[in-house]
């Protein structure tokens, strides 16, 4: 049998799951020993924080659950009085530290995906618009941006919080905390997106697809939604991957500052601040733990985005 | 030229009266600042008075502007919560503010570039790759983490420094107070100073390092060694001349960044600065207080922008060409 005469059968299909195990990202990732400690920390925090309810030792917040003669036990300590075991200690009303440091990341990884959530949606509808539409709005929407941008989005947040707040009524502040965070951190943080939305909206907006899609005569709402979103969307994820960082950060230094989280619903920087008292009387493992978590939470997430921004998109840089 | 200057100034204008109008009508929608003033038992005719003598029986458009008149002379008002002139509570928290600033940039700064220039020169040896994963934990560290972590250490386990406060300070001239003259003032500066400037500081550093090595491959550097200059000359006078262009204009813009994570440093360390003063006030919604430092804050940011934007024209001729378009 000569070569000429075989049957070229191609090569089937590979599956999802293989193509995207072969992808550059999964070759990249592998490659990486830090990349691959950084998304184990990361999902065991996430899954921590996701599941505190069920693996915390005891809920931090349910005063029955507390008991006042444990306060300010050891890490890794027995209660003489209880017998309950302290893994990262206790604070001064006996609560356990590493209960409170669970729930905290809970609040903090609440607010950070949400303002980031917030600032996602928030810019790239205005990219959009601006690329897509151009004219006075862009000019608009831009010469915002501008402006924004050369306040440090820390001390933008910082100022949102307060002027929302002087304009709810005092009775409000602590319920409504947790939404006025993420809304002062969220709108300190949309000028990234929409920056970088407009940019690929307006290379997008020239090439042959959308051209074609204007010729078969479809709504610009179909164009701008269906054909040049999808298109948009990946500088974006990178953003919001060290957004997440920064947002978790703004969060905790909002809160330590004593102008986010309220102590009845501490998140990680509400517990620091906490701590920070504890620390000139010997009980440093109230301030040090929650530390130490806000320290892996962010220096994780923030090695997974500067990862993910150089696999996906190299001009970002 | 000149209309890029004018485009820079317009818009600098615009930034200050969105501030104001901001600042403004918080005043304005956050309660009736007359009940703030008068007690209980004022009658009707009394609260009229006060509103046509404070003007705020004005239309609003003659109160804004008033109020625009009274913040150009730095007039406040009082502050709801200790009963005094804002313009005076500011004025005597500035020195410490404006000490604290000033050292850490000048830290930032030094250390930045030295440590740009050895990662730079030595790439690759052990203490650079130290020095660079550790400004990597750096960034990713909050500043507020680093002063309490700061003050662990060196106040509360080692003894070495002071944990909070000022220390002692001497009057100079008139209002100034300073820190700088005593012994236990400089000692309580070094760490707010080395929280507040950690950040700039590897800002700085990775910025100089990339420059650097950029610069470094330069044709004209080659042509600098072929001529048998001594390293140190090439550089030191060649590579680092051109290296400080971009850099300085970033120490520019970092300025205004040093004096708003002031805020940050100064409720850490307690130090009495104008940043603890707005989170007071933002606690306890202080609002002639807050109104006032978002004036202020505004302000510091467009002239530094605005002189940054200036040098940036003098020192790039291209952006002189195109007409001032960005």
């Amino acid at each position: 049998m000569s070569d000429s005469q075989r049957v070229v059968t191609p090569l089937p299909k590979p599956s999802k799951l293989r193509a995207f195990l072969d992808s550059d990202i999964v070759y990249s990732w592998k490659r990486q020993p830090v990349v691959i400690l950084a998304t184990l920390v990361t999902l065991v925090m996430f899954a921590a924080a996701l599941l505190a309810p069920w693996i915390a030792p005891q809920n931090p917040f349910d005063p029955r659950q507390l008991d006042l003669i444990d306060a300010f036990t050891p890490p890794l300590t027995t209660s003489d009085f209880t017998g309950n075991f302290y893994l990262l200690g206790s604070d001064s009303q006996g609560r356990d530290v590493f209960s409170a440091i669970l729930y905290g990341s809970r609040i903090s990884l609440l607010v950070g995906f949400a303002a980031v959530l917030f600032a996602l949606v928030l810019g790239t509808s205005l990219g959009l618009l601006a690329g897509f539409r151009g004219g006075w709005r862009d000019a608009l929407i831009m010469r915002i941006a501008d402006v924004q941008l050369t306040f440090p989005s820390i001390l933008m947040a910082l100022l949102i919080f307060g002027v929302v707040r002087g304009f709810l009524p005092r009775s409000m502040h602590a319920e409504v905390a947790i939404i006025v965070l993420i809304v002062a951190i969220g709108l300190s943080d949309w000028v990234q997106y929409a920056r970088a939305v407009r940019g690929a909206t307006l290379v997008e907006k020239g090439k042959e697809y959308v051209q074609a899609a204007r010729v078969i005569g479809l709504p610009a709402r179909n164009i701008l939604f269906q054909h040049i979103l999808p298109n948009v969307m990946r500088p974006v994820l990178v953003i919001g991957t060290i957004g997440l960082a920064l947002a978790i950060i703004a969060e905790a230094t909002l809160s330590f500052l004593g102008v986010g989280m309220p102590a009845t619903q501490p998140s990680l920087g509400t517990l620091i601040r906490v701590g920070q008292d504890y620390m000139f009387s010997g009980e440093w493992w109230i301030l040090l733990f929650p530390g130490l978590a806000l320290l892996m939470l962010a220096l994780s997430v923030n090695l997974l985005g500067d990862w993910l921004r150089d696999v996906l998109n190299p001009k970002l840089r | 030229m000149l209309a890029f200057l004018i485009q820079r100034v317009l818009q600098a204008i615009f930034v200050m009266v969105v501030v104001a109008l901001i600042a403004f009508s918080l005043f304005h929608y956050v309660g009736d600042p007359v009940l703030n003033m008068v007690g209980q038992e004022a009658t009707e005719a009394d609260r009229a008075a006060l509103r046509a003598r404070l003007g705020l029986d004005q239309p609003l458009p003659i109160q804004f502007f008033q109020f625009i008149a009274n913040a150009a002379q730095f007039e406040f008002g009082i502050s709801y919560r200790s009963a005094r002139p804002v313009t005076d509570m500011i004025v005597e928290r500035l020195p410490a503010t404006l000490e604290l600033a000033i050292i850490s940039a000048i830290f930032a700064v030094v250390m930045g570039i030295v440590l740009g220039i050895y990662t730079a020169l030595n790439r690759g040896s052990w203490l650079s790759n130290f020095i660079m994963t550790a400004s990597l934990i750096g960034v990713s560290l909050p500043t507020f983490l680093i002063g309490v972590l700061l003050i662990y250490l060196f106040a509360v386990e080692l003894g070495w420094l002071p944990a909070f406060g000022r220390g002692q300070t001497v009057p100079v001239g008139d209002w100034w107070t300073t820190g700088l003259l005593t012994t236990s003032g400089l000692r309580s500066l070094i760490l707010p100073a080395i929280t507040l400037g950690l950040f700039q500081l590897t800002l700085i550093m990775r910025l100089v390092r990339a420059e650097m090595l950029e610069v470094l491959r330069a044709d004209y550097i080659k042509f600098a060694r072929a001529r048998g200059l001594s390293k140190r000359v090439v550089n030191l006078r060649h590579a680092l001349k051109n290296t400080l262009i971009p850099v300085i204009t970033i120490i520019g813009l970092q300025l205004g960044t040093i004096i708003a994570f002031a805020i940050i440093t100064e409720t850490v360390f307690q130090w009495p600065g104008v940043g603890a003063l707005f989170i007071t006030a933002v606690r306890f919604v202080d609002i002639p207080v807050m109104a006032a430092y978002l004036m202020m804050i505004a302000l510091v940011f467009v002239v530094i922008n605005l002189i940054v934007d200036l040098l940036y024209y003098a020192v790039d001729p291209r952006l002189r060409v195109q007409g001032g378009a960005k």
